[in-house]
């Protein structure tokens, strides 16, 4: 990659994708709450089109971080970049053209409850583009929907009638439904069997590949981290301490990475990754 | 470059193409949707080779033109080509939307429910009062199962905290009563009535009715909004599976607070409305204060405040009841929990109003008139 984007400050045109080597740059974040520091001279980035694990104990403020970039938590200090602009100095109304660009997918789903799986994913596409036909619009949802993984006939039920595997999915529709070139899944194979698990991981990577999607991970399944992530990035002391692919983390020979990897879930998850390999 | 999305035919030798340029992205689409369906057709080939961008939604509009008029899709990159194979395999016919029936049916089948539901009211209220003597029953054989804590803390969000609103209220009505009763009975000089009026129709009726709205809209609604809520996150079946009955825990102390606070503040309420009376009498009508209230004591008969002192508690049982119940009903997502706090509020007042119509004719024919 040629071209220097990182001191580029300019705005991306409407129809323009992002060409720049990291979509995600976070420099010296810091948030706290009250008296409690979650963060503290935090620096992370994230490069095009990989798809970075982020792990990290319970508590270290892997969602936070998560809710920092995409401009829900206003950090005490720091900047974040995304895209190229920063979203911690931007008015509200600026950050339009950053918000179609990403998809996020939070933990339980978040699913409008009163509104069929279907009209879910139209939300996003009738907030940015009302010129949008109805039919054209449906017909998105549709094909959304199916690309995500459900059954067609999920798209017309409510939430409420899915299994939570179904939900997450759901939620994906809807991150994935303005098409867009980042996409933040916190925790999406928490709480499913591990063939859904499997099955969400493949979902992902395939996406991945033939949307061209850049993906900030949040997970806790040593499973997921071995089958799909380019990068790990490891959260720790309020900060991240180490960002790199699984067998660089090893080297730096930090306790918690060691106790992470090399616990007997670590192990396992090695070995498993070893079998589909071979 | 414009940087719209653009397309027009051309023809080449084999038949015609339909050339798509410029960005087809799900941001540049949408001026040329309408454009694109009613095309003609008699062309063999979309040709993609001069899109500069595209995503799904690009490929998708491509993908149903190429099927729509049965042309082949030239000139894919590869994104492109990507992006097509995996909208071509999500093609879906199905209804987003979540059914509906035709009017001629709907009608019908909305009048049937409602019938059914209000049947099934009737036999899940029955059903709730059987469950909360049941808790009663229970709590009366295990005393130490009885949540003190909860029903403080109830007595104090229902009574206490109520205190300053209803007397505000009350003190307002005893002002307005008073004044409005007096003009009327200036015409008969019997303005010293005034008296009668504010001392018996704030004791009898309007401190306790007044209280049993302003507690319907304060607490029965909170009741309904909490323990629905707490449905919903499953925090009553969680309860239910440590074996802790909803019934002991949530309902029962809920409608004890309820049904003793009520009694506390709707002799309050009273109270505070014959000292707004007392207020206008000195101001207004020439009596002073104290001989307003001393007379109180000599034009009421001491049955109306027995009167409102037994309807109270019946009043407060029924907006415990109608809150409790409501609340536990909710099932499924975040618009039944306002729905059945409206319907706990609406459902509260109106049986309120209707049982202080029987008690009304009630006491009057045992001679409390």
């Amino acid at each position: 990659m040629s071209e220097e984007t990182g001191s580029e400050k300019r705005a991306l045109g409407r129809h323009e994708r992002f060409r720049g080597d990291y979509p995600v740059v976070v420099e010296g974040l810091r948030n706290q709450f009250g008296e409690q520091v979650v963060h503290e001279d935090l620096d992370l980035k994230v490069r095009r089109r990989e798809i970075l694990g982020v792990v990290g104990g319970s508590g270290t403020g892997k969602s936070v971080l998560m809710r920092s970039i995409i401009g829900l938590q206003q950090p005490a200090q720091g900047n974040i970049e995304v895209f190229g602009r920063s979203i911690t100095e931007a008015e509200p109304d600026e950050n339009i053209g950053i918000r179609n660009r990403w998809g996020v997918l939070f933990q339980g789903g978040a699913l409008f409850s009163t509104l069929t799986v279907g009209e879910n994913v139209e939300v996003p596409l009738r907030q940015f583009y009302p010129e949008l036909s109805p039919e054209l619009r449906r017909e998105i949802a549709r094909y959304k929907v199916i690309l995500s993984g459900l059954p067609e006939e999920a798209a017309n039920k409510f939430p409420s009638e899915l299994s939570g595997g179904m939900r997450k999915r759901a939620g994906l529709a809807r991150a994935l439904s303005l098409d867009p070139e980042l996409l933040f899944l916190d925790e999406p194979t928490a709480g499913l069997d591990p063939i859904g698990a499997d099955k969400f991981d493949r979902l992902t990577k395939e996406l991945q590949d033939t949307l061209g999607l850049t993906v900030f991970l949040i997970t806790h399944d040593l499973d997921t981290l071995y089958a799909i992530c380019d990068r790990v990035a490891v959260l720790a002391e309020k900060r991240v301490i180490a960002v790199g692919t699984i067998p660089e983390l090893l080297e730096t020979q930090h306790p918690w990475i060691e106790e992470y990897f090399n616990g007997p879930r670590g192990r396992a998850a090695q070995g498993t990754q070893a079998r589909s390999d071979g | 470059m414009t940087g719209g999305a653009e397309f027009h035919l051309e023809d080449s030798e084999g038949g015609s193409r339909l050339v798509l340029s410029g960005p087809y992205l799900v941001s540049t689409i949408g001026e040329i949707d309408h454009e694109l369906r009613e095309i003609e057709g008699g062309f063999a080939s979309v040709d993609l080779s001069q899109v500069s961008e595209i995503d799904t939604v690009g490929a998708w509009m491509a993908c149903t033109l190429a099927t729509r008029h049965d042309a082949e899709i030239v000139g894919a990159g590869e994104r492109a080509q990507r992006l097509l194979k995996a909208v071509e395999s999500a093609n879906s016919e199905a209804e987003i939307a979540a059914p509906r029936l035709p009017i001629h049916r709907r009608v019908p089948v909305e009048i049937g429910k409602k019938v059914f539901n209000a049947g099934y009211g009737i036999a899940s209220v029955i059903g709730f009062l059987g469950q909360i003597i049941m808790g009663f029953g229970s709590l009366i054989r295990h005393p130490g199962r009885f949540r003190v804590k909860a029903l403080v803390h109830q007595l104090e969000l229902v009574g206490v905290n109520a205190l300053p609103i209803i007397g505000l209220m009350s003190f307002l009505i005893g002002i307005v009563i008073a004044q409005q009763g007096a003009v009327q009975l200036q015409q008969f000089g019997a303005e010293t009535l005034t008296v009668n009026l504010v001392g018996r129709i704030t004791l009898r009726e309007l401190g306790v009715l007044m209280t049993a709205i302003m507690v319907a809209g304060r607490s029965g609604s909170a009741f309904a909004a909490q323990i629905g809520t707490m449905k919903l996150t499953e925090e009553v079946d969680a309860m239910r599976t440590i074996g802790i009955s909803p019934i002991e825990a949530l309902v029962i102390p809920r409608i004890l607070a309820s049904t003793f606070m009520m009694v506390v503040l709707g002799f309050y309420a009273s109270v505070v409305a014959i000292i707004g009376g007392a207020v206008v009498g000195d101001l207004m009508l020439g009596i002073p204060f104290w001989t307003f209230l001393a007379r109180i004591q000599e034009v009421v008969p001491v049955y109306d405040m027995w009167v409102g002192l037994i309807k109270a508690p019946v009043f407060g049982l029924i907006v415990a009841l109608a809150g409790c119940y409501h609340g536990m009903q909710v099932s499924g997502n975040s618009e039944e929990v306002g729905r059945r706090t409206t319907m706990a509020v609406v459902s509260a007042i109106f049986a309120v109003i209707v049982i202080d119509a029987f008690f009304a004719v009630f006491f009057t024919e045992i001679g409390w008139g």
